[in-house]
């Protein structure tokens, strides 16, 4: 370790120590229960938040410390959140009595279907896909493990394609039936009286003609299997400059969110850590 | 010094901005509600509802009861005095009933209807007969008329859902193309399919990736195996892995999710043993990271600067951690090739990589680069589908323009047609 990174990690460790303390005794001030915890937790926030900006300049120890503790604790948090919540919270107690009790679920016999069916025997299938999955931690039995993905990704596209059929092909049609002439009064009718609905006409007319020509020459676009030359080539164009405003707008908007969520950090280690804004 | 000078300079533009956004909330003054005026002793019992029907909910899975009736004639009228109708509720003729919900006046429906869960709360088990009864209820919650009980009747599943017959005629015109053109693929018909910039781009970049004796990092993104676009990033991670395996090239593909680490796997050891050098195989070359998102980008981040990737791929379902990562990659100085059909995130792509796959281009690169018949077929079949689709609009737009110039209806049943319920 060079002397440097010595000087500076002694530098964080006492900053560190410093505002840990001097967030307890603010804590302590205003009468927060168990203030030592609530100052080591702000200070920890903002040296994170602090350690991940840090990436701004150059990757560096610090950033790569955040970034590890963060990976781990997300790791197993999201482990642990599945045991509780999928196998303990919904498998649990549609399976077994005695294993409900012991976890203190409350037991959910399902309902009878007649014969000796019940409602909950459906949950079996994932247990067995499940021990299927499982068979890849095996090198002689692994390849059982690809019958279960095999279901799940089979099954899952086809669900999926019938959803996507509904919301972006027939939806979509029907979306496009727009009024394109109806309604207005003529250009003539426009400049003779600028009133609001005479704009809002030709405003919903504009738009409505951008609606169906931009998913038609869009469409064209998409088509693969013919060359984008003449006629087709023109309107394929068309489509994409559609298609590249639309991206555009949707850049600014989404800018716009991030720079709030930047302002949301910065305003949490002024107010909540540095209290210098309230 | 200077990363201080960055981070003070960037600190001290969010506090003036943070300070911006530090004005006092305005306390409002209570507003005062002009309904709530003392009940009246000179009510009188409004008329009951009439024509109450009780029927099961068509087109659902079951456990749901729709009401309808005719509204009192007190609401909105007449002395206009109800206010709402509370919906009673019971497995007998006789009673005991019980609220189950109510409909603000001027309402001629309610649905009750529960989760099919047993142990979902206010359950409705299917096959039980049901009882049900109005109140129409005045502003004074204690003046209210109860209309005559109807019932009984039963909750029950469907087989068929009459709502949603546009998705299967369009399923079945879809399923019929896909196999013609399969059928045709299959007999040698040559299908013609458009370049598409960045596919071709992949092997230029692993071709220099081996040159620079560099890895290729490959993102799969947050999507889950039953996303369309994580499917056809396996198509196109086969594809690249093959070509890295033939070019004895490293390659990185961290996985956000465990199921899509499992095929991506599968999908890279079947294209080592493709290319024939089963042997160059390794486990961990395909590796968890974390199920957190920014979690995610954070470890992806540190692959970038650390391992220093000749070539990034970004293929599947991406939200706000597009932009860090194709930024971070930028930065590394990576060659980056980029798809995703998240129209959001589509833009972030394009300004920041190299190449970009927009929307379907991420499907048909999978045919592309297969060239097997089946995704031939499919693509040729999407093409034809697409067709009809401007075919239909174009015919619509007609039908409705015309129809509504000459003020018929006929136009809007078109439409109609189109239109998926439930």
């Amino acid at each position: 370790m060079s002397r440097l990174a010595i000087i500076v990690t002694i530098c964080v460790v006492v900053l560190f120590l410093g505002s840990w303390i001097f967030k307890a005794l603010q804590a302590q001030d205003a009468g927060v229960d168990h203030y030592l915890l609530r100052g080591f937790l702000v200070t920890c926030s903002a040296f994170l938040t602090l350690a991940i900006l840090s990436f701004l300049y150059k990757d560096n120890p610090i950033y790569k410390f955040a970034e590890h503790l963060y990976v781990g604790i997300s790791a197993g948090y999201w482990m642990s959140q599945g045991f509780w919540s999928t196998i303990v919270g919904n498998l649990i107690p549609r399976l077994s009595q005695s294993l409900s009790g012991f976890f203190k679920q409350p037991y959910n016999a399902g309902e009878w279907m007649g014969g000796f069916f019940y409602t909950n025997w459906v949950f079996y299938v994932p247990v067995i896909f499940g021990v299927l999955l499982l068979m890849r931690l095996s090198s002689k039995y692994g390849w059982i493990s690809r019958w279960a993905l095999a279901f799940i990704v089979g099954t899952t596209a086809g669900l999926q394609f019938i959803r996507y059929m509904r919301s972006d092909f027939i939806e979509q049609i029907s979306s496009t039936f727009v009024p394109l002439l109806v309604d207005w009064q003529g250009i003539g009718h426009f400049f003779s009286n600028l009133s609001l609905s005479a704009t809002g006409q030709l405003v919903a007319m504009v738009s409505n003609w951008i609606i169906f020509l931009g998913v038609l020459c869009g469409l064209i676009y998409f088509f693969f299997s013919k060359e984008h030359t003449g006629l087709f080539g023109k309107a394929s164009r068309f489509g994409i400059w559609i298609l590249m405003v639309t991206f555009g707008a949707s850049f600014g908007y989404t800018v716009m969110g991030r720079v709030s969520l930047l302002v949301g950090r910065i305003t949490f280690l002024f107010r909540d850590w540095l209290g210098i804004t309230s | 010094m200077k990363p201080l000078l960055i981070t003070v300079s960037l600190l001290s533009l969010m506090t003036a901005a943070s300070f911006a956004q530090s004005d006092p909330p305005v306390e409002q003054p209570m507003a005062t509600d002009s309904t709530m005026v003392a009940s009246t002793p000179s009510i009188t019992p409004p008329a009951p509802v009439s024509s109450l029907e009780a029927k099961d909910s068509p087109d659902d899975h079951g456990h749901s009861i729709t009401l309808s009736w005719e509204p009192s004639a007190d609401d909105g009228a007449g002395a206009a005095t109800v206010t709402s109708y509370v919906i009673y509720h019971s497995t007998s003729p006789e009673g005991p009933f019980d609220s189950v919900g109510s409909a603000i006046s001027g309402a001629t429906t309610f649905t009750h209807s529960s989760a099919k869960e047993s142990d979902a709360a206010g359950f409705l088990a299917d096959y039980v007969d049901r009882y049900y009864r109005i109140d129409a209820v005045t502003a004074d919650q204690t003046i209210r008329t109860p209309s005559s009980v109807v019932g009984p009747v039963q909750s029950s599943g469907q087989w068929y859902n009459d709502g949603r017959t546009p998705v299967a005629v369009a399923v079945a015109f879809f399923g019929l193309l896909s196999l013609f053109f399969l059928k045709r693929a299959k007999a040698g018909a040559d299908l013609y399919v458009r370049p598409l910039g960045g596919i071709e781009a992949v092997d230029e970049a692993i071709g220099r990736a081996t040159e620079m004796g560099k890895p290729i990092l490959y993102v799969l993104g947050l999507g889950t195996a039953s996303d369309i676009s994580t499917i056809a990033s396996f198509t196109i991670l086969g594809r690249v892995a093959k070509r890295v395996a033939e070019y004895q090239t490293h390659l990185i593909v961290p996985c956000y999710d465990p199921i899509v680490m499992a095929v991506a796997q599968e999908t890279v050891k079947a294209a080592y043993m493709d290319a024939g050098r089963p042997d160059d195989y390794k486990e961990d070359m395909v590796y968890f990271l974390t199920n957190s998102q920014f979690g995610y980008v954070g470890a992806v981040n540190g692959i970038m600067l650390r391992q220093l990737p000749a070539t990034n791929v970004y293929m599947g379902k991406f939200y706000a951690e597009s932009l860090l990562l194709a930024e971070t990659g930028a930065l590394a100085g990576s060659i980056q090739i980029s798809g995703t059909d998240e129209v959001a995130q589509i833009p972030f792509f394009v300004v920041a990589c190299d190449y970009t796959l927009i929307g379907e281009e991420l499907y048909a690169a999978s045919a592309y680069l297969g060239r097997e018949p089946l995704l031939l077929g499919s693509l040729k079949a999407q093409d034809y589908a697409k067709a009809a689709v401007i075919i239909c609009a174009l015919l619509g737009a007609l039908a409705l323009n015309i129809a509504a110039a000459s003020n018929a209806t006929w136009g809007l049943t078109f439409k109609e047609f189109f239109k998926v319920t439930n």
